[in-house]
């Protein structure tokens, strides 16, 4: 990995980092307001279902989610486990595909 | 001693990253799942009351908010100029993960 490449991820976990500390700070209220009283799926699915405003936040939350992850996992395989070669990026970059299209799934099961 | 918070603030960031990175594919994988009917998600919320999972949910959002105050200390670090205030941000990023933590346990 040449180090314009290095410092290309680098900016994208710090740009992912902001945009994730607003979506989880705005998650988390959502939390904790929406679990008091419990929890149905009809009550979940009428406010989400046909929400734009709700799927274009969980869609940036989720791809957020994609580039953050393997990158920190990156940093935690290569001071750890010393695992640095082209191998461990690759595996990563299968684990970022996993976690959007599993991610998204998720979003639009909930949206349609 | 700040030092050592320092320290302890980095160990806890990543161990708190760690443990997200591979609840959050389970997490997705079962929003998705069970939203293709709303019967089988009622079963998942079920399931959820349980005292045991009901623990588990609160020490995810605990991590959840820990990994995000440790990740507003690392930010602050590297980007805003050197204060002294930046000594006592391990103890603000601790801070927001109890708080976070007390509003979702009275919340449950």
């Amino acid at each position: 990995m040449t180090f314009r490449n290095e410092t290309l991820l680098w900016m994208l976990q710090r740009a992912s980092a902001a945009v994730l500390a607003l979506c989880v700070v705005v998650h988390l209220a959502t939390m904790v307001y929406a679990i008091r009283g419990g929890l149905s799926a009809a009550e979940i699915l009428g406010r989400t279902r046909g929400n734009y405003g709700w799927l274009a936040f969980y869609s940036l939350f989720v791809l957020a989610c994609a580039v953050h992850v393997p990158i920190g996992l990156r940093a935690v395989l290569a001071e750890w486990f010393k695992w640095r070669s082209g191998a461990r990026d690759l595996a990563l970059a299968a684990f970022a595909v996993l976690i959007a299209a599993l991610g998204m799934r998720a979003v639009l099961g909930v949206f349609l | 001693m700040r030092g050592h918070a320092g320290s302890w603030a980095a160990l806890v960031h990543r161990l708190s990253g760690i443990a997200l990175a591979i609840f959050l594919p389970v997490h997705f994988w079962a929003i998705g799942h069970t939203f293709e009917s709303a019967a089988s998600f009622d079963a998942l919320l079920e399931w959820t009351n349980h005292p045991l999972v009901k623990f588990a949910e609160w020490g995810i959002v605990v991590l959840l908010a820990a990994h995000l105050g440790g990740g507003l200390r690392v930010l602050a670090l590297e980007f805003l100029p050197w204060r002294d205030w930046h000594k006592t941000l391990a103890a603000a990023a601790a801070a927001v993960a109890l708080a976070v933590g007390l509003a979702f346990a009275l919340a449950l």
